[in-house]
């Protein structure tokens, strides 16, 4: 079953573990974001946590160990923004600029000894019955436990934010700090929570990439995936749902123009190359605008908050 | 009807203002109570305190009886008292029921707070649709959200902070249809309101609040509205200092102006005329947001209105902007110091700078003079004794009377033919306060025309040579200070409504 030296299968199946970092590291983003916060240094935050992950994960033989370090350095990179937006109320614009540069420089730094070392693979889980579903199975029920994660965590996101208490609160404080404050709710406590809990999946989609998709460690393994995060989270107009498509998009345009220049497609490699980019921004702008302009974006996005 | 919330001796202080002195009054069981005073009279300082806003420096409050000392909001609210802001506090993006849910301490689920919202909202009058988007509302049906949103949490007093100031006139009479159901059900209400007429149409008791301190209780139901305004404004005004009439050529005149402001909140000046000659200091009074703003942006430039609309010596200036006007000789400056009158984050030097480049022409093609500039700020510093490290320093750095007194001297230097300032003096302590006053009469003394627009009454009988007063955008017949009693005044202020009425 192959069309020009595809096969649609692998295809499809490799679309899902391309996709699952851009869409951790976008979930993230879209939660602090949603609490009025924007934090540009996911790609610091995400070159941290693949680093970090790679590490304890080489270390210790345990790629689900790896994943915790993955999460707990994109974590711990993100409350040094928290602190510097927060407490010191420095730009965010700045501020997460700053962060991914050191990131990437921290993470070139830890991982100077771990170059061309193999780390331990992570499972996969083959769910029963389901995977022997034809053509179906192989693409959606053979897949590794992050995958799954990644996918549960679009539908506990988009419930929490819509029907708790906690995920409305965390509206609210994006939407108008100093209403929020005056209700009586703890406007920097919140934001400190959605900036960790931001740099955590950062960190575990930067852990994706070194641990499973790659897998190794080499420099500047992120390769600007931090940043399609945070533009695929703009372009979904902040809805987890379209982050899902956005990302899964994005994914599998990279998966298929990589084929297609394998396969020898006579296009030129660099339009190749590009094409990701650009269909995944032109399909989420074609999608945010049938909604009658509003952009949805939290009104305190990158407002600095004085709490008097 | 047994006493509901008791407050003695309550005092609050700020750096150099005793916002509330001594301040004692109690609300009874179903009451509707207003407390009544002019801008910074410190009406707003004490329901804070009652709300958990703010602490008291002393004194005590009582709640059923038992001692009451909230300390935050949330404390106030589980103790049965409720607050309608004046600037609402809600989220524009969220629609009506999780709005009513941020305020409440224990929400019931989402259906059935929509349920209930739903329900309360008829039964009082005020329908509210609770998946609608607040974003989306009209200011009336905000107000209605947060009202349902104290009423859902069953409030013993519910306080309202210029509840009608955005309202129409019939959202006035909705409004007060419901706050009469939920008096006959027992709730009380602290009305607080600089309106009269609706004080005399809702309220069973006053308290009057002039500086900090009670001035006075009274029935508003069987006083007249202008012994209210008299307590207001306290019956000793001062005396004029300065005779009416002794004044030259018609520098300024205004016929038949009709301006709507962009601001949908903004008030319409309708048919205002008025006309200035050198030499004459025009007080105009008048409770704040009655075009007060719109009248000096008028004046000033900002605004540009129709042709003829404003005369200077004779020739039409109404499409001349801000510089074109200060170019040859109309300055102003305005209320709000922070972000109109200066920039925050500019030195004073770069202030000094926005208004005064033409007239003191500290710029030569279109390149600035800093020496100059810098020499012109001192010589604001200097004259006019702001306390401030020196001209590099940012104008937020100043406290507000400091830069009140940079804004107004930086206008008077420059000495212009005519000069319009909203609330020179607002914030500004006692002596400050009496050298701007004074340097205003110098100004008018060197043969310039002042509007001065002000809250505060005894000011304007201190400076005034005409007074007139400014009631829902329209300007009564300017009158000469001197000898005007406060009966008058309280009538061209607002009395004037109940005459209407009367006269119909």
């Amino acid at each position: 079953m192959d069309f020009g030296g595809i096969n649609p299968v692998i295809l499809l199946a490799s679309l899902m573990v391309a996709s699952t970092p851009i869409l951790l590291a976008a979930l993230g983003e879209m939660v602090t974001e949603k609490s009025g916060v924007l934090n540009l240094g996911v790609e610091g935050m995400m070159i941290t946590g693949a680093v970090c992950g790679f590490i304890a994960a080489v270390e210790t033989g345990s790629p689900t160990l790896g994943f915790v370090a993955a999460a707990l350095g994109g974590m711990a990179l993100s409350m040094l923004f928290a602190i510097l937006t927060q407490i010191f109320l420095t730009t965010q614009v700045p501020a997460g600029l700053a962060l991914t540069l050191m990131g990437l420089g921290l993470a070139s730094l830890l991982g100077q000894n771990y170059v061309g070392i193999k780390p331990p693979s992570l499972p996969d889980l083959h769910v029963p019955l389901l995977q022997d579903i034809p053509f179906l199975g192989p693409i959606l029920f053979q897949h590794d436990a992050v995958v799954y994660l990644s996918l549960l965590s679009v539908v506990a996101i988009w419930a929490f934010l819509k029907f708790t208490r906690a995920g409305l609160v965390l509206r609210a404080v994006g939407e108008n700090h100093a209403a929020a404050h005056a209700l009586g709710y703890k406007v920097k406590l919140v934001r400190f929570a959605a900036i960790g809990f931001g740099g955590a999946m950062a960190g575990l989609g930067g852990a994706y990439i070194s641990l499973v998709r790659v897998p190794q460690w080499t420099d500047g393994i992120t390769a600007g995936i931090g940043w399609i995060a945070l533009a695929i989270v703009v372009f979904a107009s902040w809805r987890a749902g379209r982050v899902l498509i956005g990302a899964y998009l994005f994914g599998g345009i990279t998966v298929l123009q990589l084929n297609l220049q394998a396969a020898g497609a006579k296009v030129p490699v660099e339009l190749l190359s590009m094409s990701p980019f650009l269909a995944t921004i032109l399909v989420l702008v074609v999608i945010s605008a049938r909604r009658h302009g509003a952009s949805n974006a939290p009104a305190m996005l990158g407002r600095i908050f004085h709490s008097s | 009807m047994t006493e509901l919330l008791k407050v003695v001796g309550l005092t609050r202080e700020y750096p150099g203002v005793r916002a509330n002195d001594d301040v004692s009054f109690s609300i009874g069981t179903g009451e509707v109570h207003a407390l009544l005073g002019e801008n910074g009279a410190g009406k707003s300082t004490l329901v804070k305190m009652i709300y958990g806003l703010e602490k008291p420096d002393a004194g005590t409050m009582q709640l059923h009886g038992s001692s009451y000392a909230p300390q935050n909001p949330q404390a106030a609210r589980a103790a049965g008292v409720a607050m309608v802001f004046q600037h609402f506090s809600l989220f524009e993006a969220l629609n009506v029921a999780e709005n009513v849910a941020l305020g409440m301490e224990n929400p019931p689920k989402m259906r059935e707070l929509a349920a209930s919202i739903r329900e309360v909202s008829e039964n009082y009058g005020l329908p509210l649709d609770p998946d609608r988007i607040v974003g989306d509302l009209s200011a009336g049906e905000r107000q209605r959200v947060e009202i349902i949103r104290c009423l859902l949490q069953d409030p013993k007093l519910l306080i309202m902070d210029e509840p009608t100031s955005v309202l129409t006139p019939q959202e006035v009479e909705i409004l007060f249809k419901t706050l009469r159901k939920l008096q006959s059900e027992g709730t009380s209400i602290l009305y607080i309101s600089h309106k009269l007429e609706e004080i005399r149409a809702l309220c069973d008791g006053a308290t009057i609040l002039r500086l900090g301190k009670v001035v006075g209780e009274c029935d508003p139901k069987v006083t007249t509205a202008r012994s209210m305004a008299e307590m207001m404004v306290g019956q000793t005004l001062h005396v004029p200092s300065r005779e009416g009439g002794e004044t030259g050529n018609v520098l300024l005149e205004v016929k038949g102006l009709d301006f709507a402001p962009a601001n949908p909140f903004g008030t319409k000046l309708k048919n205002v005329s008025l006309t200035l000659r050198a030499g004459e200091v025009l007080g105009i009074g008048g409770v704040a947001g009655n075009g007060q703003d719109e009248l000096l942006s008028v004046l000033s430039g900002e605004a540009r209105t129709g042709k003829g609309a404003v005369m200077f010596e004779g020739q039409d200036v109404s499409h001349l902007g801000p510089n074109a006007r200060r170019k040859i000789g109309i300055l102003a400056a305005p209320e709000e110091r922070l972000g109109h009158a200066a920039a925050p984050n500019m030195s004073l030097t770069e202030n000094a700078a926005l208004t005064a480049t033409i007239r003191k022409k500290l710029s030569k093609n279109n390149f600035l003079n800093w020496k100059k500039t810098e020499d012109f700020a001192r010589e604001i510093i200097k004259a006019f004794d702001v306390r401030t490290p020196g001209p590099g320093s940012a104008a937020r750095s100043l406290s507000g009377g400091n830069l009140q007194k940079f804004v107004i001297g930086r206008e008077v230097l420059q000495e212009p033919k005519i000069l319009v300032v909203n609330q020179p003096t607002w914030g500004v302590d006692a002596s400050a306060a009496a050298d701007i006053r004074q340097a205003l009469l110098d100004l008018a003394a060197r043969g310039a025309g002042l509007v001065v627009i002000s809250q505060d009454l005894d000011e304007l009988m201190e400076i005034s040579d005409h007074f007139a007063a400014l009631n829902e955008g329209t300007l009564t017949a300017p009158r000469p200070a001197k000898g005007l009693t406060v009966d008058e005044i309280g009538l061209m202020m607002g009395g004037a409504h109940d005459m209407e009425v009367a006269e119909l």
